[in-house]
């Protein structure tokens, strides 16, 4: 009788993680199939749409990496994204450590405060915000990415950052202090050689966050040449009303895949931040 | 206090030392940013939806209510109002009941858990314009696999076919199979973030309730409904609020599956907004059109609040 339903219990479970695993994964699955796949076999409604019914090919990834701009789309994003992850730390980094040392029961108000300017959305700020890029001279190019994206990455960031900062114990950098070192020495010396990992987060978000970015992206940039992969895929690689469903399966899923990776790795860190402690 | 102002220090150093002026020097930065770049343009998008400025001439001259008078009388913007609470709460209902059965799926131990961990997360952890690039290939009218599978089973594209003769069901040309496709790739797209969300919740319930549970003999619904659930209800509402958040003021599904057609039937608050103020460049219209996110958004925020003084009484 335990046997039977122990035996029932894993069934249920092996069933429910099939069927979601095929949910979630089968757009990936189909952009795989696609990239390899022969446009004649590909354009061919009576064939099985789900295998290869002929020899593989390179052809897609070929148009993808030398006859689009998706190179450069991949370059932009790296930059604007880099370029985020600079300006973040340098924001973010100060901040959470002033708010978390000095600021007491002040600080944590502030910093929720901090945290729920990431809940504003692109969609109610892209207006105003395209002026203000314009403002700068940035219209059309990575520049107001640069300038924008850290207004999501910076509050985000500054919250998961206290939260390291606080698990740190004050003790160890009054030694510090004591040892000679200015606050700033201490922090830079003692306090983020401890917050390795935190930092870590920091610069994985802010890229993962940056890269997935989509609406101001669009908003902002329409040159194709300063696209990044974000927009430069769903936009570009669409003439008219013709697809290129190879290349653009194939740039889907090149550009997805390692940021998928990256991010899986650091998720917990991302959901502790996002519960704010309403799990303990 | 601090040590430092015991010892002998130049003085600069001391002055600069003192938490009065460091702190708030170390602050400055992220509020200056947050002020300028999210604060100043919200109040923009006030003055512009309260003006005619368009991209042509972005000068602010007021008129007063009229672009809200102008979009409350326009069929498009009370469209895409229904759309967005539709879209929002169907596939956030959906979301609920997919992620608490995927979530206990998920904190039981099994093989190969990590794989499917991965693919499972991907919706969310790739970047959404891609994914849905690849659903708006799946949908596609000619080639869907769908539409393939129907066919060979023999459902549709034969006479008298439970989905008709045609070859194709048209998943984005129809309205109402283009809503619910735009439904299932937001749903697609929330789940993981819902599940990982519960699953923390679920690994923090303490096991000794739970075998204190199975020692008395409760039953698997009985536990689910008398301990877990109750357990996760704070942990539940904080992926319904997120899920709702992200959802009712996204637009990229929507873009790129259907750009809000067919005739504007999957048109939505977010991408009418994008429409109207950028591509049209009417800023003042798109700008009282986005404002309307913004009750949802101080609803969230407020429910936000609320779990964090709960936590600080805690």
């Amino acid at each position: 009788m335990a046997d039977f339903r122990k035996l029932r219990k894993q069934a249920s479970i092996y069933g429910v993680a099939t069927f979601f695993t095929i949910f979630c994964a089968f757009p990936f699955y189909w952009m795989l199939i696609t990239t390899f796949k022969r446009d004649s076999d590909l354009f061919n409604p009576t064939n099985d749409p789900f295998i290869l019914n002929a020899a593989p090919t390179l052809d897609h990834l070929r148009v993808l990496f030398f006859h689009t701009l998706f190179l450069r789309y991949l370059l932009n994003t790296f930059v604007v994204g880099a370029a985020v992850v600079i300006i973040t730390l340098l924001v973010a980094v100060p901040a959470a450590y002033s708010l978390t040392r000095w600021a007491g029961r002040w600080g944590e108000g502030l910093g929720i405060g901090i945290f729920l300017t990431y809940l504003v959305p692109p969609t109610l700020l892209f207006i105003p915000l395209s002026r203000v890029v314009a403002f700068f001279g940035l219209t059309e190019s990575i520049g107001s990415l640069i300038l924008v994206y850290p207004t999501f990455t910076i509050p985000f960031c500054t919250w998961l950052l206290m939260g390291f900062f606080k698990s740190i114990p004050p003790d160890i950098e009054e030694q510090a202090l004591i040892d000679g070192y200015s606050r700033l020495g201490a922090l830079v010396k003692v306090v983020l050689p401890l917050s390795i990992s935190g930092l870590l987060t920091v610069v994985v978000f802010a890229f993962t966050l940056s890269m997935q970015e989509f609406i101001y992206a669009l908003a902002f940039i329409s040159v194709s040449a300063q696209k990044t992969v974000s927009i430069g895929v769903p936009t570009e690689l669409v003439r008219g009303d013709v697809f290129r469903w190879g290349p653009l399966m194939a740039a889907a899923l090149v550009a997805s895949i390692p940021v998928a990776i990256l991010y899986t790795f650091f998720l917990d860190r991302f959901i502790a931040g996002f519960t704010m402690g309403a799990i303990k | 206090m601090d040590a430092i102002e015991t010892a002998p220090k130049a003085h600069f150093r001391e002055y600069w030392d003192r938490r009065r002026i460091l702190a708030p020097v170390m602050i400055s930065p992220a509020l200056l940013y947050i002020v300028a770049l999210v604060g100043f343009p919200f109040v923009l998008a006030i003055l512009y939806s309260l003006s005619d400025a368009t991209t042509g001439n972005p000068s602010i001259h007021f008129v007063g209510l009229r672009n809200f008078a102008t979009i409350l009388h326009d069929p498009v913007f009370i469209r895409s109002l229904e759309n967005t609470f539709l879209f929002t709460f169907v596939s956030q209902a959906l979301v609920v009941v997919l992620s608490s059965i995927l979530a206990l799926a998920l904190s039981e131990d099994f093989r190969g858990k990590q794989v499917v961990r991965f693919l499972i997360l991907l919706p969310w952890t790739a970047p959404i314009s891609l994914g849905a690039i690849g659903w708006l290939w799946i949908f596609d009218s000619v080639f869907s696999p769908m539409d393939w599978l129907l066919r060979a089973a023999g459902l549709l594209g034969v006479p008298h076919g439970f989905f008709g003769a045609d070859s194709n069901l048209y998943w984005l040309g129809r309205p109402i199979l283009a809503m619910a496709s735009v439904i299932v790739v937001q749903t697609w797209r929330i789940l993981p973030l819902a599940t990982v969300i519960l699953l923390a919740g679920i690994s923090a319930i303490p096991n000794e309730i739970l075998d204190a549970a199975a020692v008395d003999g409760a039953s698997f619904w009985r536990r689910l409904f008398q301990i877990e659930i109750p357990l996760l209800l704070p942990v539940i509402s904080i992926a319904v609020l997120f899920g709702v958040v992200f959802t009712f003021t996204d637009m990229t599904v929507v873009y790129v599956l259907t750009r809000g057609g067919p005739i504007n039937s999957t048109q939505v608050l977010a991408s009418w907004a994008f429409f109207v103020g950028i591509e049209a460049g009417d800023l003042g219209q798109g700008a009282a059109v986005a404002l309307f996110l913004f009750p949802v958004l101080a609803g969230g925020t407020a429910l936000v609040l609320r779990f964090a003084r709960r936590r600080e009484v805690a």
